[in-house]
C-alpha cells in the first residue's frame, strides 16, 4: 500500500470491497471501490435491470435539533423546510450570499429532529458552516458512527421487502425508521441513479452484516463509483463540484424546481437578492443536457461553441451512458443557445464534434411515486 | 512470427514489413469497458511513440502510441463498428491499424512477451 493510500479514510465496508475484488481508488479522502469484477458497463446495466448495492457511508450524515430546526435550516437553504411533513425528505442547496452553491443535499423531517445526507468532500465545511450560522438556534451533530448504503434499481423494493416488508409501501422521498434482520436501520426511498430504491443508514458495526444479506439474493450486485456516476449522469442529476459549485446558482444550474413559491416570494435565504432578480431577468447562462452526435464521449471540461464557432461554455459532465447506448452530458451554455434542439459544437481533443442540447434525463426515472 | 510490446502497453506483430498494431489484454482489462475508438486513416504517417489513435472506455480517454514508425495501410473498420471487441479480443480481432513499417530496427527497442509480461508484475 501506498503512502497516499494509508492517509485515506475508509468506510465500514473496505474490507468487503477489497474481498468481492473492487479496484479501489481515494475519492473525497476515502479509499472507495470504482468498479467490481463485473466492470462499470454491466454494473450500471445490472443496476438499471434488476438491483445494486452501493456504499455510500463516505457521505455527511447530520442531524439537526432545537425549538425550530425547520426554520432554523431555511435561513441556510432555499428549500420549503418548514413545510416538509413528518417522514418526507426533499433536496435542497446551501447556498453563499452570492447564490451560488455551497453544497447539495437532502433534507428528511424525522419527527423530533432534521437529518441531512451532505456530500463526502464537502462535510466538514458544511458542519462547520451549520454551526456557525446556526449557534444558538440549532444542534448540529456529525453523525460518524453511521454506515449508508443505497439499494437501487426496479428490483430494489422486492428485495428490501424480504426484510423490511413495511418498505414496500413507502413513497418516494418519504423514510422509515425500521428493523432489518434485528437492527436497527432508517430507510429512505431515494437514491442516485434514476431508479427506484433506498438508502440505508445504520450502525457502523451493522453494515457489512446488511450489505451481506443483500449481496446474498440473486438479484444484488455491489456496484462501484464508477457506475453511480454513469447512472447519475444518464437520469440527469447533479455532480456537485462538477455541475454546480460556489460559482453556479440555482437558477443557472437549472434548479428552479428547488426554489418554492413561498421562499420565491418571502427571501430569507442566503443570495435571495442575484436569485430574485435572476427569476425575473433571467440569468446569463444555463446549465443544459447536451446530446454528441455519434458514439464519442465528450468528458469534462469539453468547449462549447456556438454554430459560429464563439466559446459558450464547457461540459461539466460527460461519459458515455450505457442505458442511453450514446455519449451523455451536461453543461452551461449562454442563454441564446438553451433551447432544447439547438445545434453545438464540442471540441474534442482539437476537432469538432456536433452535439446537440438535449432534455433530460437521458433515460426515464422509475421512482416509485405509490 | 513474435509479438513485442511497448511500455505503454501497445502490441505489434510483424509480418514482412507489415505491422499489426493493438493494445495489451494487461490495458485493456485496465481500461475498462471500451465504448468507442478512433483510429488512424489509410495513409497517415506515424512517428514512433507518437500518438495514433484514440480508446475510450467508460471512465476515460487514453491515447493509443505507434509502437514503430511508418505508413498506415488499414484501419479496423470492425472495432469501430463494435469497439467492445478491444475488451474481448484485445491481442488478436481487437487489433486498431496495420502500418507498413519504415524502420524494422525500431523494433528491437521493444520487449518480447516474457519481458512484458514481467514489466506489468513490476509495474503494478
Amino acid at each position: 500500500m501506498t503512502e497516499a493510500a494509508t492517509a485515506l479514510k475508509t468506510t465500514p465496508l473496505h474490507a468487503l470491497h477489497v474481498e468481492l475484488g473492487a479496484r479501489m481508488v481515494p475519492f473525497a479522502g476515502y479509499d472507495m471501490p470504482v468498479q467490481y469484477p463485473l466492470g462499470i458497463l454491466k454494473e450500471h446495466q445490472h443496476t438499471r435491470e434488476k438491483a445494486g448495492l452501493f456504499d455510500v457511508s463516505h457521505m455527511g450524515q447530520v442531524r439537526l435539533t432545537g425549538a425550530d430546526p425547520a426554520a432554523a435550516l431555511e435561513t441556510l437553504v432555499p428549500g420549503d423546510i418548514k413545510g416538509l411533513a413528518q417522514g418526507r425528505m426533499r433536496y435542497t442547496l446551501f447556498l453563499n450570499e452570492q447564490g451560488g452553491i455551497l453544497d447539495d443535499l437532502m433534507v428528511t423531517n424525522a419527527g423530533d429532529h432534521l437529518f441531512l445526507v451532505v456530500n463526502a468532500a464537502c462535510k466538514e465545511q458544511d458542519v462547520a458552516h451549520l454551526r456557525e450560522k446556526l449557534a444558538g438556534k440549532a444542534e448540529v451533530e456529525l453523525l460518524d458512527d453511521l454506515a449508508l448504503m443505497a439499494l437501487q434499481g426496479p428490483m430494489a423494493a422486492e428485495v428490501m421487502a424480504r426484510f423490511v416488508p413495511e418498505a414496500a409501501t413507502m413513497k418516494f422521498m418519504s423514510y422509515l425508521s425500521a428493523t432489518f434482520k434485528g437492527v436497527p436501520v432508517i430507510l429512505t426511498r431515494s437514491g442516485y441513479t434514476g431508479e427506484d430504491g433506498y438508502e440505508i443508514s445504520c450502525d457502523k458495526a451493522d453494515a457489512e452484516m446488511i450489505a451481506r444479506a443483500l449481496l446474498a439474493e440473486s438479484e444484488v450486485e455491489a456496484i462501484g463509483l464508477g457506475a453511480r456516476d454513469s447512472l447519475r449522469l444518464e437520469a440527469g442529476l447533479c455532480l456537485y463540484g462538477h455541475d454546480i459549485d460556489t460559482t453556479t446558482t440555482p437558477v443557472e444550474g437549472a434548479l428552479e424546481w428547488t426554489l418554492p413559491k413561498r421562499r420565491r416570494a418571502e427571501g430569507g435565504f442566503p443570495g435571495y437578492d442575484i436569485i430574485h432578480r435572476q427569476l425575473t431577468e433571467g440569468a446569463t447562462r444555463r446549465r443544459v443536457g447536451i446530446q454528441p452526435e455519434g458514439r464519442q464521449p465528450a468528458r469534462e471540461h469539453t468547449e462549447i461553441r456556438d454554430a459560429n464557432g464563439t466559446l459558450i461554455g464547457e461540459i461539466t459532465s460527460g461519459g458515455f451512458g450505457p442505458t442511453a447506448g450514446a455519449p451523455v452530458a451536461m453543461g452551461y451554455v449562454d442563454i441564446a443557445n438553451s433551447a432544447v434542439g439547438t445545434p453545438l459544437t464540442l471540441v474534442v481533443r482539437g476537432k469538432p464534434l456536433p452535439a446537440r442540447v438535449a432534455a433530460t434525463p437521458f433515460v426515464p426515472q422509475r421512482y416509485y411515486r405509490g | 512470427m513474435t509479438k513485442k510490446f511497448t511500455k505503454d502497453h501497445e502490441w505489434v506483430l510483424v509480418e514482412g514489413d507489415i505491422a499489426t498494431v493493438g493494445v495489451s489484454d494487461f490495458a485493456q482489462s485496465q481500461l475498462g469497458d471500451v465504448v468507442f475508438v478512433e483510429l488512424p486513416e489509410a495513409g497517415r504517417e506515424l512517428e514512433q511513440g507518437k500518438e495514433a489513435a484514440v480508446v475510450e472506455s467508460v471512465k476515460a480517454a487514453s491515447d493509443v502510441y505507434a509502437p514503430v514508425s511508418g505508413t498506415v495501410i488499414e484501419a479496423n473498420q470492425a472495432l469501430v463498428d463494435d469497439p467492445s471487441m478491444v475488451n474481448s479480443a484485445a491481442e488478436t480481432d481487437g487489433w486498431f491499424f496495420k502500418i507498413q513499417l519504415k524502420d524494422a530496427s525500431e523494433l528491437d527497442a521493444l520487449m518480447d512477451e516474457a519481458a512484458y509480461k514481467a514489466f506489468v508484475e513490476e509495474s503494478h
